[in-house]
């Protein structure tokens, strides 16, 4: 295909995400670098019978023509990036410095906002993503073996959890473990403990969500890996039989090989999904025990008082730590990209 | 067929196939409770009491003299206005799956079938593209979008939402139309076809399988998006899923939990449809990625 023909084939979407994914991030990091103005001030004299007074007030005028002037605000440099909210450079060197242990420092550290996000962010990104590769390998062999008209049955259920809403998805799990709920009261009543209540505490918190980020995403794994074991070379598995292997070293030595690639995929879209977690936390309501980092955009964007250049420089600290993330990968493609040509 | 039941000692057997029976109950046991319970009043729902209230509805014949009640799916939809944000959901949906196929084949053929280097870098971009949080995006938007005033509206969604869906995509069509041999449009082209008409006359009759795959895709993100609806619509023009999200700040007021359970439901009920008749080409779709990578 020519150059000038693929241009225009590819204009609109190329268009389309220019405008709305590049130049946003090009936006975010500016929008980080600038502060809302402050309120002008102005002192007048109020002069009355009893005499005069200064009063000061908001000068609405000044204060919106600064506004029209330099809509992106104040200028503020890295500064954001350093306060209490983000990195919290200061307070952080602080904690070092006061704490005699990796422990101590540890738990001062985690009280930041940012912080105690990333470390659910990571912990949720790290725990899920292979628990819901090993529940879906498991389910995958397991319906394998299953009769060719449960098949299907069994596929149409399975992939209900992953196709839901993310959001509703939680909902329903949160209603049922609801301390008025079935799942909430069956655990009271397997504890023996009616005060037993699985939002009240952080770490129930972090595995109810853990255990919902694995129940909406194994149907994934699950499909892409029974996918795979279609494809299953019959031959070698049979000389496996043939030499004597067992059971389990059939799996260990012909099935596992053969879905490896699919595990190094299925591995990658989860992180990236994983690392965005956000919907489960509003869905479950537990921002007061777990928050993640699109959960600190979303809280300082909404609300009342919408705080764009916090928000914008989490999000371009998140972007980074995508970034990070998906180095190993980029670099592994780039290399096999140039061995190729 | 691989592990088939070919000689599968009975033990094993029992192993595997209750196993699968227990994920099937996790899968599905919570969308039938929810179905079952939005039909009841919230204290048979949550019923502190007695866990067979919510089954039998021992409270909703108390209050309402018979087992089931549409109060909640009346409060959602009537009350509360539901109605309009089905019908959001759907004109956003509708118009983000066709804006996004059209400008998607047209640059998925376009990677499959050109042979430069640029090609594998495009890709790469929108992998990168992929992994960027929506929130993080939404962020950049709206300072842009409230000096602009085109903030609250849906056609500003629809566009957003066409743009985030753009690199999965263009994944999927790409390696769609890399299975459709290059031939076809070659012949044409030597019979004198300029390329769009190759893809005009030759391509777009053979395309519909993998287009119709990518549309499902497309439009669960639509449907499903929570971060991008929820920030960029004003209330009047939400769709379901923020909608949803708002009854639940009003919990505390009985029977508004009720209307939320309805709403939950009633939003899912489509997906339930969209799985039964589309099963074969979800799977397939989500195979086809993973062929690639």
């Amino acid at each position: 295909m020519k150059h000038k023909t693929f241009f225009w084939f590819f204009l609109p979407t190329a268009l389309a995400m220019l405008l709305f994914i590049a130049l946003p991030l090009v936006s975010i990091v500016t929008q980080s670098l600038y502060t809302a103005h402050e309120q002008v001030f102005k002192t007048v004299e109020n002069c009355g019978p009893f005499g005069c007074k200064q009063e000061t007030t908001i000068d609405q005028e000044a204060t919106a023509a600064l506004r029209d002037e330099k809509p992106m605000g104040k200028w503020a440099g890295a500064q954001i990036y350093m306060d209490r909210g983000h990195l919290a450079v200061n307070e952080v060197r602080a904690a070092w410095r006061s704490s005699d242990s990796w422990g101590a420092f540890l738990s001062q550290v985690s009280n930041f906002p940012f912080y105690s996000a990333l470390a659910f962010t990571l912990t949720f990104m790290f725990v899920v993503t292979p628990l819901c590769i090993i529940l879906g390998f498991a389910i995958a062999v397991g319906v394998n073996s299953l009769h060719r008209h449960l098949k299907g049955l069994v596929i149409f259920f399975s992939l209900l959890p992953m196709i839901v809403t993310p959001l509703i998805g939680s909902l329903i799990l949160f209603w049922m473990i609801d301390s008025r709920g079935i799942l909430g009261s069956g655990i009271q009543w397997l504890f023996d403990d009616p005060n037993l209540s699985l939002k009240a505490s952080t770490g129930l918190t972090w595995i109810m969500l853990m255990v919902y980020g694995v129940w909406h995403s194994a149907p994934f794994a699950f499909v892409v890996f029974y996918a795979g074991l279609q494809t299953l070379p019959q031959d070698t598995l049979e000389s496996a039989q043939i030499d004597g292997a067992t059971r389990w070293q059939q799996i260990r030595y012909v099935v596992i090989p053969h879905l490896m690639p699919l595990v190094t995929f299925v591995a990658l879209i989860q992180m990236m999904d994983n690392f965005r977690v956000f919907e489960p936390i509003v869905g479950f309501n537990a921002s007061a025990h777990a928050t993640s980092l699109s959960w600190i955009i979303f809280n300082d964007l909404g609300g009342e008082t919408r705080q764009l250049s916090a928000a914008a420089a989490t999000s371009v600290l998140t972007v980074i730590g995508v970034a990070i993330l998906l180095s190993p990968v980029l670099v592994r493609t780039w290399r096999d990209f140039n061995e190729k040509t | 067929m691989s592990l088939s039941s070919r000689k599968q000692p009975l033990g094993l057997r029992i192993f595997s196939v209750s196993f699968v029976a227990v994920w099937l109950i996790l899968a599905a046991f919570p969308f039938v409770w929810t179905l079952w319970g939005s039909f009841k009043v919230e204290l048979d729902f949550f019923s502190k009491a007695d866990w067979t209230n919510a089954i039998t509805g021992a409270r909703t014949i108390a209050e309402k003299g018979t087992a089931f009640t549409a109060d909640g799916y009346r409060g959602a939809w009537v009350q509360e206005e539901f109605w309009k944000a089905a019908i959001n959901t759907a004109i956003v949906c509708l118009f983000v799956v066709c804006t996004s196929l059209t400008i998607g084949t047209l640059g998925g053929y376009a990677l499959s079938r050109s042979g430069y280097r640029y090609t594998f870098w495009l890709l790469l971009a929108a992998l990168i593209f992929r992994a960027i949080p929506q929130l993080a995006l939404v962020s950049g938007y709206l300072l842009p979008f409230f000096q602009w005033n085109l903030w609250g509206i849906l056609p500003t969604t629809i566009i957003v939402l066409v743009a985030i869906n753009q690199p999965f995509t263009l994944w999927m069509l790409h390696s769609f139309f890399q299975k459709i041999p290059k031939d076809l449009d070659e012949s044409a082209k030597v019979d004198g076809c300029t390329q769009f008409q190759a893809f005009r006359l030759v391509i777009i009759p053979v395309m519909w399988p993998g287009v119709i795959t990518t549309g499902l895709f497309s439009f669960l993100l639509a449907y499903n998006d929570f971060q991008v609806t929820s920030m960029l619509l004003a209330k009047e023009n939400q769709t379901m899923v923020p909608k949803i999200a708002s009854f639940l700040g009003t919990t505390q007021t009985e029977g508004n939990v009720m209307f939320a359970v309805a709403s939950v439901v009633s939003a899912t009920a489509p997906l339930f449809i969209l799985v039964m008749f589309f099963q074969r080409q979800i799977v397939s779709g989500l195979t086809a990625g993973a062929v690639k990578g």
